[in-house]
């Protein structure tokens, strides 16, 4: 009993002793997605820093690279009145969640934080329901990156293609000299990742965010986005025959390979290559996707904050919110998945060329209006129209006539059924 | 019963009363939760996908009710016109030629030759696998990068080219030659079973009469196994309409949708895109399909059991 009893006293003094912060310690459940290479050592980072803090991390992850398998599982234990404290949701579907009423404000942590001032004004848009933060971003992923073999291109005498015309003449000299000029994964999410990439060269961003993120009927179906379409259809026509269903890093490998030379992919794309020991600029080449030079689509991923009953846990999941959007964590985290932070006062120097440059584009871009959301990843539009829209581009690519004037017919029904 | 009511003895009589009422009840309690499980697993979900689908559900469910406004959609919708066109492809190719193959098959072995049970369990064995390995495994062969194209281009052949799989037009065969695959050895043992059942004293009595072999099955046994050919239709007819994995392994419903199929759609709107009310729709659909086939079936089958 004695016994007992000091440990009872110890354990006392000791609690009184701890941080002030231990004091309202809380738990966090997080659900989220990642559980392989760099993204589990990033989401184990965040899980330190919480533990650090002096509250009780729960993981709750569910694998699955799309998060399908998160989503279906999250929606059970949201209806059935448990949800955790924070998900990884993204993009528009942030607002479709709120909207049920299902999201807690996190405006006090923004108001101190100086969120306001941190994250570009685009981007925490999509963070806000009805102008209050519901959601805190983690990273920035830049989609409108072109990657290539440096020395497929120099075997052909090429430089990297800045404009659409420059890169139809690159590809024709590779084809030539039996490259594969364009290497590319015939998967939905793929063609609408390269077909972003062309109709931002080909609309600019002005004419792309009426298209696509105010869905402006009259831009969506006009002469304009005929001329999409057909660039579209001349880019893809420098893919091999065999791209059906390859996923996007087997297309990655054959760039690093040197059987490909280019390929149009977000910036995750980088983990392929320095998973093969190669080094950015030297061994491989990062550029803007051709005719997008200083533009920027961007893909964020984000954390959704649920309402929570608990009081503690509240505490808990606003100092989750306040410690994602730190720059120690969005160096340590960015730098495992390869993205950039989503702060633009961030010290770049330990970062890649690669991120570096992105990062450069992602502050001009903010400034002149060229940072849009990309509709490929969810950050533009809802899940639903962002189908209907993958359904017209990957039916265009795979018909045998890729007539741009029915395509562009059918795009404008397509999302106009689905408004 | 009477029997041992009569019995003098109290103490039996209690013990008996009990095991009577357990006789009673045991039956039902035993199958009282299948019964529970099956209602609401089964019809109660049912009915609650038949709800939702007259509602405006997105990614949850709610209960704004828009009448048919999903059936509309759904009707006007390209992807799912494709994918209902694909499955009376797949489902007309895929029972047909099931049933040619296992037929054939059936009819072959029957002919009491040497090591049929070890050639019965090879035909028999794909049935053992899961879809999606039937489906990853058709992926790689077919595949004109890395399969049977490859092979042959490597041997010399180099004017050799299969490119079903990536080819829009031809992809929905291939998922056909997988199932085919798959499901034919099933039905070769079905129709086995059943020209073992058939008697062999009618048989003996046409080869009396001077019928050849093929006239024999042709006129004779086939048609007596009728009742087989049902069953079959039935299974496979219902493998097609709810065939989902083999797809989602061999092409994902690629190249663009050209293979989708009514349930990769309810999956795809239900699931992934936040389109319950849309999902539910298609999901109803495809249940009316599947009456529209049984229920002629069951009819026939019960009217054929009260003329017995």
């Amino acid at each position: 009993m004695n016994v007992f009893k000091k440990t009872l006293t110890a354990a006392a003094v000791t609690a009184a002793l701890l941080p002030v912060q231990a004091v309202q310690a809380g738990e966090v459940e997080v659900l989220h997605w990642w559980t392989a290479g760099g993204e589990a050592r990033a989401a184990a980072a965040l899980k330190e820093m919480m533990e650090e803090q002096g509250h009780t991390w729960k993981d709750f992850a569910v694998a699955g690279g799309g998060g399908e398998a998160a989503m279906t599982v999250l929606k059970t234990r949201a209806v059935s009145g448990n949800p955790p404290a924070a998900a990884q949701i993204k993009g528009l579907d942030i607002r479709e969640w709120a909207k049920l009423g299902f999201l807690t404000s996190l405006d006090d942590v923004a108001e101190a934080n100086n969120w306001n001032q941190l994250v570009p004004p685009v981007i925490a848009d999509v963070m806000k329901y009805e102008g209050e933060y519901v959601a805190v971003p983690v990273n920035v992923h830049r989609v409108n990156w072109l990657w290539a073999n440096p020395d497929v291109l120099e075997d052909a005498g090429l430089s990297v293609p800045k404009t659409l015309d420059e890169f139809y003449q690159a590809a024709e000299k590779l084809e030539a000299a039996g490259v594969i000029p364009l290497a590319h994964g015939g998967q939905p999410w793929q063609d609408a990742t390269v077909f972003e990439a062309v109709a931002l060269a080909v609309m600019g961003p002005e004419e792309y965010a009426k298209a696509f993120v105010k869905h402006d009927m009259e831009v969506i179906n006009s002469a304009l986005m005929e001329e999409v379409f057909t660039e579209f259809a001349k880019v893809m026509s420098y893919v091999d025959d065999n791209a059906a269903g390859r996923d996007w890093n087997t297309a990655t490998g054959m760039v690093i390979r040197g059987e490909a030379a280019m390929q149009i992919m977000g910036d995750w794309a980088k983990g392929e290559f320095t998973a093969a020991g190669l080094t950015p600029g030297e061994d491989y080449i990062c550029a803007p996707a051709p005719g997008t030079t200083g533009e920027f689509t961007f893909n964020v991923d984000s954390f959704a904050m649920f309402s929570l009953s608990d009081e503690e846990n509240s505490e808990a999941q606003k100092d989750l919110a306040r410690t994602i959007l730190e720059p120690e964590f969005q160096t340590v985290f960015n730098k495992a998945k390869g993205s950039i932070p989503v702060r633009t006062d961030m010290d770049m120097s330990g970062f890649d060329a690669c991120a570096q440059a992105s990062m450069d584009t992602f502050k001009s871009s903010a400034d002149d209006g060229g940072l849009v959301p990309s509709f490929a990843h969810g950050l533009a539009t809802t899940s639903y129209v962002q189908g209907q829209i993958f359904d017209v581009v990957t039916n265009f690519v795979n018909s045998d006539d890729k007539d741009p004037v029915r395509a562009t017919d059918q795009l404008a029904a397509a999302i106009q059924a689905a408004l | 019963m009477e029997h041992i009511q009569r019995h003098p003895a109290r103490v039996a009589r209690a013990s008996s009363r009990l095991l009577d009422g357990l006789q009673r009840w045991l039956p039902k309690l035993v199958v009282a939760p299948t019964f529970v499980l099956v209602g609401i697993g089964i019809y109660g979900y049912m009915l609650w996908t038949g709800v939702l689908s007259f509602t405006s559900s997105s990614f949850l469910p709610v209960y704004d009710f828009v009448g048919f406004d999903q059936y509309a959609k759904l009707m006007s919708n390209d992807r799912w016109l494709t994918a209902s066109v694909n499955l009376g492809i797949f489902g007309g190719l895929f029972i047909l030629s099931c049933l040619l193959i296992g037929v054939v098959l059936a009819i072959f072995l029957d002919q009491k030759i040497r090591q049929e049970g070890a050639i019965r369990t090879i035909y028999l064995y794909p049935m053992a696998l899961s879809m999606i390995v039937t489906g990853t495994v058709w992926k790689w062969i077919l595949n004109p990068s890395l399969g049977l194209e490859k092979l042959m281009h490597d041997w010399g052949w180099t004017s050799f080219s299969f490119d079903w799989l990536v080819n829009s037009d031809m992809a929905i065969y291939t998922i056909v030659m997988a199932a085919v695959w798959q499901a034919s050895g099933f039905v070769m043992a079905l129709f086995l079973a059943g020209l073992r059942g058939v008697d062999s004293s009618i048989i003996r009595a046409a080869r009396v009469d001077g019928a050849s072999l093929p006239l024999i099955y042709w006129k004779i046994i086939l048609p007596s196994l009728r009742p087989v050919f049902f069953s079959a239709v039935m299974v496979l007819a219902h493998i097609a309409i709810k065939s989902f994995d083999l797809v989602m392994a061999m092409t994902a419903g690629g190249p663009g949708y050209s293979t989708d199929l009514p349930a990769v759609f309810m999956y795809a709107h239900t699931f992934t895109r936040g389109q319950m009310g849309l999902g539910s729709a298609s999901a109803m659909l495809m249940l009316g399909a599947i009456l529209a086939l049984i229920v002629p079936y069951l009819y026939s089958e019960l009217r054929e059991k009260r003329h017995d």
